[in-house]
């Protein structure tokens, strides 16, 4: 067994830790789970760049990396692309694992087809992803498959023009960039719901 | 060499010039071995000398299966609590990255007071954690035929001991805002994998990991670092990783919505289902074992996501029953749990299962229940039903599927 009074130093330290938190710049919080124990556990001196570690990072090499993108738009770059430059992408670098127009192929549907009678409908694009905005963020960063990366911003754009074009989402019309593709409404955004399994008895 | 366990071992370059005294002995042993056909006494040969790698016996086939988009884990193959690293499950979304822990860095920026780049060295230089838990795929059920062993059904659970930064660590250092509430984690893959994670799950348990099992972590688990998230769906856990970008909001990747979401009743999706409920299963005697009659110990693993293990109960004729099982110390937080009970077989054909329940009183349910609860749509992500064995009265074991359909 530990002699408890060997823990006592720890948690006086941990504790002066906690009740000196500044209150702008960070603020360990304890874990929501049954058993967390394992919280942050620096005393309190230890703040913004206490071990001075690692080197700050110049905008210029954050801007490299981040090319995420929000449902807001946030993090969207400029350009544009068509229904029509995309339709002609697709068929040379994605229908192959697709299938013609996205309708299925070895890798899988992309778009919501006829209804088979007995057979549960694809999760695609047009009756499954809550925002359009991810459909830019993915193929941007994964795809295609064998050549991931290799698409300009602009050929970004077109794919997923058509691929929201043939979802019956937008009109063939439509031009995507930063400001047209976060404004777009997607039939499936109502119904996700957070997580509401809790632990418990309940199964859920 | 020749992993035919019928086949004589053949000497190789370093047994033999093992020890330059050795060289004439081992000659003339040689020279014996050739004489007599094959070595199979073991007091009669020289052993193999020192060597820079252990090895697996060479009677041992234990092997992960691959498919194109992961590798199972043999758990019942397994006979303790830890997954030998090369036998750790794989799943990964385009390949397994090469990457040169010379050039890695690992950039957290975004709501942060100092937006810093850490070489691995950096990350080594911080104070250390370590802890042993489960890491599961959120899609590991399987089933539809009664010859699948409990790799097939649920091959895509392991444990390891991990040992790395703590991530509130890091966020002590980098500063992270009052404002922060999630951060993406971005991998270094062909798939550049994202999730959006809560940053409270960052300063409760999060590690930076670049050690395995004590070792560097395996290039299948995201050499040279990933993030661990205890007790979370595996997929959160993003290996390689290269950039945390922390912000006020979800990104809603496409790992956490198109896919790692489930259909629930009234054609809700739940998403951001981060916890792995208690699941346990029985590892012997599985599919394909033969058991005879006698004593037969049952032996598994059980494990939770939202902490201990607290019972396993095991029931051998077909539900009607329970008996609670022997759990194997070290009983960990969020870690697989070794259980045991045992039986005595008298011939008969019966079924045999296992359930647990865990410190939150979580009891681990059938299929039935969880598909009342979640509706007949709900997929594949998040299955933990008790799984049954059918001893047939030659003693041969099969899985039962529809057991608590």
């Amino acid at each position: 067994m530990t002699n408890p009074w060997l823990l006592i130093p720890i948690f006086l330290m941990n504790w002066s830790g906690w009740k000196a938190v500044s209150i702008h710049s960070f603020r360990p919080r304890t874990s929501a789970g049954a058993s967390a124990g394992k919280a942050d556990t620096l005393p309190e001196r230890f703040g913004p760049g206490a071990f001075g570690f690692g080197k700050l990072a110049k905008p210029e090499q954050v801007a490299a990396l981040d090319i995420d993108v929000r449902p807001d738009g946030t993090g969207l770059p400029a350009g544009s692309g068509t229904v029509a430059a995309g339709a002609v992408l697709f068929s040379a670098k994605c229908a192959a694992c697709h299938g013609s127009g996205g309708t299925g192929g070895p890798n899988g549907a992309l778009v919501v087809t006829t209804a088979v009678p007995g057979k549960r409908p694809a999760k695609v694009i047009g009756n499954y992803w809550p925002y359009a905005t991810t459909v830019f963020d993915y193929v941007r960063r994964a795809m295609p498959f064998n050549e991931p990366g290799s698409l300009t911003n602009g050929e970004v754009y077109a794919l997923t023009a058509f691929l929201l074009y043939s979802n019956k989402l937008i009109d063939e019309k439509t031009i995507l960039n930063a400001k047209t593709l976060p404004a777009i409404r997607m039939p499936a955004q109502p119904s996700y719901v957070p997580d509401d399994r809790k632990g418990g008895p309940e199964i859920r | 060499m020749s992993n035919n366990p019928t086949q004589p071992p053949k000497f190789t370059r370093r047994s033999l010039l093992g020890g330059a005294m050795a060289v004439t002995i081992v000659q003339t042993t040689l020279a014996k071995g050739l004489q007599v056909g094959r070595p199979n006494d073991p007091t009669k040969q020289m052993g193999v000398p020192p060597g820079k790698l252990g090895s697996r016996s060479r009677f041992e086939t234990l092997a992960k299966s691959p498919s194109d988009i992961s590798s199972r884990s043999p758990l019942q193959d397994f006979q303790g609590m830890l997954t030998p690293s090369d036998l750790h499950f794989e799943r990964h979304h385009n390949g397994v990255p090469t990457i040169d822990p010379a050039t890695y860095s690992l950039t957290i920026h975004g709501l942060v007071d100092r937006p810093t780049v850490f070489s691995l060295a950096d990350l080594k230089r911080f104070p250390s954690v370590s802890r042993i838990a489960f890491l599961e795929c959120s899609g590991n059920f399987r089933t539809g035929k009664d010859t699948m062993t409990p790799q097939d059904i649920c091959g895509l659970t392991s444990q390891s001991e991990w040992t790395g930064v703590r991530l509130s660590t890091l966020f002590r250092e980098v500063g992270v805002r009052e404002k922060a509430s999630w951060f993406l984690a971005e991998g270094g893959d062909a798939a550049l994998m994202t999730r959006s994670i809560p940053v409270r799950k960052g300063w409760a348990d999060a590690i930076i990991a670049y050690a395995q099992n004590g070792e560097a972590i395996r290039p299948e688990q995201g050499y040279p670092v990933r993030l661990f998230l205890p007790g979370w769906e595996g997929n959160t856990s993003v290996k390689w990783l290269r950039r945390i970008e922390l912000g006020d909001a979800p990104w809603h990747t496409r790992e956490e919505t198109s896919k790692y979401t489930e259909t629930i009743k009234g054609g809700k999706v739940r998403q951001f289902s981060f916890d792995i409920d208690a699941r346990s299963i029985i590892t012997f005697p599985t599919y394909p074992a033969q058991i005879e009659r006698g004593w037969v110990e049952i032996r598994g693993l059980a494990w939770s996501g939202r902490g201990k293990v607290t019972r396993v109960e095991v029931s051998t004729d077909a539900g009607k029953h329970w008996q609670v099982a022997e759990l194997q110390d070290p009983v960990l937080d969020k870690a697989h749990t070794v259980f045991r009970h045992l039986w005595r077989w008298e011939g008969v054909e019966t079924l045999i299962m296992s359930r647990v329940t865990d410190e939150t009183g979580y009891v681990q349910p059938t299929l039935r229940q969880l598909l009342d609860a979640r509706g007949p749509d709900t997929g594949g992500y998040h299955m933990n039903p008790v799984t049954a064995w059918l001893i047939k009265p030659d003693g041969r074991v099969l899985y039962q599927p529809d057991y608590g359909r």
